[in-house]
């Protein structure tokens, strides 16, 4: 059940992602990617990985997709179009592109020495929390500190950038 | 079981994500559409993160935490970009890149 689970939201995935960058209708757009954030967080359940696939849902899924289709809201009507892409460059682009995606799997799919681990899965919310909280070894106190630092001055960036008299 | 999907197949898709990220972010003029295509991006490094870590570190956890801590800067680099977006549309009255060329020259 799980491998047909897996190729469907790979499907999804793959499709979804086309249509996020090709779309002309940029609220569309935001949709599909939110078809995309589900389907990756739908990867991360059937790997076992609960608490990634929930943050992944709430925090992309609901958060930056919610984020990104106000502001599409507020800065342009829902029906508008972009002007679609001219030919020629879309034709570079794609070619340099499948260039560059073809040399990494040619890469990756060459190399095929890994090691089959059957170890159990180590991925419970009480590890994870004693893990981002710990020092030492296998312990993620700095970047987590580090993290917060970064989310409070984005916080305060936003803040600032967004106000229209800085000045006064 | 999951395991029986070969880690190739995983990392097939993230790398197709990631390309076609790519593609948007050359493609498209509509700040807004880059910013997606840059989630697009994370999104498959993410996966490519996670893939790596289920299937030869299974007892580890981190590519589950680099992962996380993709998706936590994720959200603090889209809240600035949307300010950034939100500003510009504010002076120029237009999220087109081409448009926004006071800087230039």
């Amino acid at each position: 059940m799980k491998p047909v689970l897996f190729y469907i939201m790979a499907a999804v995935i793959l499709i979804c992602s086309v249509l996020t960058v090709t779309s002309t209708r940029i609220l569309r757009a935001a949709v599909y990617l939110l078809f995309v954030l589900i389907a990756t967080s739908g990867v991360y359940f059937l790997m076992d990985y609960n608490f990634l696939a929930a943050s992944q849902l709430t925090l992309y899924a609901g958060g930056i997709i919610v984020l990104i289709i106000f502001s599409v809201m507020l800065t342009s009507s829902a029906g508008e179009r972009q002007a679609p892409v001219g030919k020629f460059k879309a034709s570079l682009s794609a070619l340099a592109v499948a260039v560059g995606a073809l040399c990494c799997l040619n890469t990756f799919l060459a190399y095929q020495a890994f090691p089959a681990r059957t170890l159990a899965l180590d991925s419970t919310v009480k590890s994870i929390g004693t893990a981002l909280v710990s020092m030492g070894e296998n312990g993620y106190m700095l970047p987590f500190e580090v993290i917060s630092l970064l989310l409070l001055a984005a916080m305060i960036a936003a803040i600032i950038i967004a106000r229209r008299d800085i000045e006064s | 079981m999951f395991q029986d999907i070969p880690l190739a197949h995983v990392i097939i898709v993230s790398t197709l994500m990631f390309f076609i990220g790519v593609y948007g972010f050359m493609t498209r003029k509509n700040l807004f559409a880059i910013l997606m295509s840059t989630e697009l991006v994370l999104n498959a490094v993410a996966l490519n993160f996670v893939a790596f870590n289920y299937y030869l570190y299974p007892d580890k956890m981190q590519g589950l935490f680099f992962a996380l801590f993709i998706i936590g800067i994720a959200a603090a680099e889209a809240a600035v970009a949307i300010a950034i977006i939100v500003a510009i549309y504010k002076n120029f009255q237009s999220v087109n890149v081409e448009e926004v060329s006071q800087m230039k020259n």
